[in-house]
């Protein structure tokens, strides 16, 4: 079973979204990480950079196939977690801690209720299974 | 049109595995992981199902002669428990499908392994080429349902199987194969494989399928044996640089392109394709497959992807991977002769951006071998 953690919001791409204050930090959720396999290279934003609600903000590949990374909210990218650009597996291993991926400060916090949450975005995994 | 699967789904879906739809059959992509996996091949030993894959048979006064004219390689050359590896070949030289022809130890009949993407097309090429040929006494029969088909690869395959077979395998060199039983069901145990590793592929009936895959993982434990997908398949394969149809070879790519002289025996007598590739040969080959390192970041090289040389194109990635094996993002590509050779450099374009990469000497990975020394693909 993949988990899908508390407390976070959730994208219909697999993205999460933890808010602290005007930062979100975003990675990708473990269903993402078990659906691509193992990860080999990930491209992400550099800090300065402006991203956009739902637009391509990065590409994660791994072994069987490349994906885009999308931004789950808008605003301008103030970390770069350069750790996980190194080492790419950490994605695989520890999707919602270590693999963090930016810190986006926001600018329009409302983007967040657009997002779900960890209950919703359950059902959306399940609904997804049910037609795959 | 729904999916075939093999007999082995549900022991697939058992084990965890990830599906992928490939040449009309869902397959499994992967179990535990596609690195763990390539990794357990290199290191100890993988079990495959390749219960999709196609295979014919031949049988006849004439069948050996008709290979002949049907294939590139020298069927004359093959003996009576011996593999070949080979090809159908178009008349103007591009590849229907390439083959393993395997001549039965125990009886004049020929079993010809097709991939499965091919299966039918290849049946139809080789019943045309029948109907050409009326007073030839040759039998040609799809025994793709009755036949099943594992492979065990990997440099533990033999401590592995021998348990449970009565065959000496230490004694079957690379590219033979003999009849013989393994778990008490008759098999044709074959030296060949496509991993770049030692191995052993399984040839039996069947309805045996279950049984024979589940004795095998059970023996196999204390080795190491994991099941494979077909994932791990790819990138073992693109490491040894075996050439995998629809990509490194197609109706558009002849065998001299992607590198196959080899197999191209022009000293024999004639045979389909002949005369087209007589011809490039004089003519010089306009392209040719060559091996490739990314040198920078900028993503992994996928078939299909463009190859610039001061902006031209020159040619296309035909396959590409991070290399588990090496650590390393690797390729395969078909480009212009003018720009063939090792140590030079051209750009791979990867989501739009050029990205460096250089040639380098291929196969990527060559085992090392530790027994006799092979006559390898002969």
């Amino acid at each position: 079973m993949v988990e899908v953690r508390e407390g976070l919001r959730y994208t219909r791409t697999h993205e999460w979204v933890r808010a602290e204050g005007e930062i979100a930090v975003v990675g990708v959720t473990d269903f993402a990480q078990s659906e691509l396999g193992d990860i080999t290279y990930l491209e992400l934003p550099e800090p300065g950079t402006t991203v956009k609600h739902g637009e391509s903000m990065g590409v994660i590949e791994s072994v069987k196939a490349a994906s885009d990374v999308y931004a789950p909210v808008s605003g301008e990218v103030v970390e770069t977690n350069r750790t996980v650009v190194d080492r790419p597996e950490i994605v695989n291993k520890s999707p919602y801690d270590e693999a963090w991926l930016v810190k986006i400060r926001m600018s329009d916090p409302s983007e967040l209720d657009r997002l779900m949450d960890a209950e919703a975005y359950r059902k959306f995994l399940a609904e997804t299974a049910a037609t795959a | 049109m729904a999916p075939r699967v093999t007999p082995l789904y549900e022991r697939h879906r058992a084990l965890g595995a990830k599906f992928i739809e490939f040449a009309g059959w869902l397959m499994p992509v992967q179990y535990r992981g596609i690195v763990a996996e390539h990794l357990a091949v290199r290191q100890a030993v993988g079990l495959f199902d390749l219960g999709h894959m196609g295979q014919i048979r031949l049988r006849g006064r004439d069948a050996r002669a008709f290979l002949q004219w049907l294939t590139p390689n020298d069927v004359f050359r093959l003996r009576p428990g011996r593999a070949q590896y080979s090809m159908f070949l178009y008349p103007h030289g591009g590849v229907v499908d390439d083959i393993m022809i395997y001549e039965w130890p125990d009886r004049e009949e020929f079993l010809v392994v097709v991939n499965a993407a091919n299966t039918e097309k290849d049946l139809t090429w080789v019943q045309e080429r029948r109907a050409e040929r009326p007073d030839w006494d040759v039998v040609v029969e799809d025994i793709s349902a009755e036949v099943g088909m594992l492979a065990v690869q990997g440099p533990a395959v033999e401590r592995a199987l021998q348990p449970i077979t009565a065959v000496d395998l230490g004694a079957v060199p690379p590219f033979a194969a003999v009849v013989g039983s393994v778990a008490g069901v008759e098999t044709l145990i074959a030296r060949t494989g496509y991993t770049g590793e030692d191995g052993f592929e399984l040839y039996f009936p069947i309805e045996i399928t279950g049984f024979l895959w589940d004795r095998l993982l059970e023996v196999g434990a204390d080795f190491g044996m994991v099941p494979v997908g077909l994932g791990a398949r790819d990138t073992l394969r693109l490491e040894a640089c075996l050439p995998l149809y629809g990509q490194e070879l197609s109706p558009e790519i002849t065998p001299l392109e992607a590198g196959l002289d080899w197999v191209v025996k022009f000293e024999k007598d004639d045979f389909i394709g002949r005369e087209a590739l007589e011809r490039q040969r004089r003519e010089g080959v306009p392209r040719r497959l060559v091996g490739f390192e990314v040198v920078e970041r900028g993503g992994i090289p996928r078939t299909g992807y463009a190859v610039e040389l001061d902006g031209q194109q020159i040619g296309h990635v035909t396959s590409g991977t991070s290399s588990p094996t090496l650590g390393k993002i690797i390729g395969l590509a078909l480009i212009q002769q003018s720009a063939v050779g090792v140590g030079r450099e051209f750009a791979v374009i990867i989501r739009g951006r050029p990205v460096r990469a250089v040639q380098v000497a291929i196969p990527f990975y060559r085992r090392c071998r530790t027994s006799r020394s092979s006559e390898a693909r002969g």
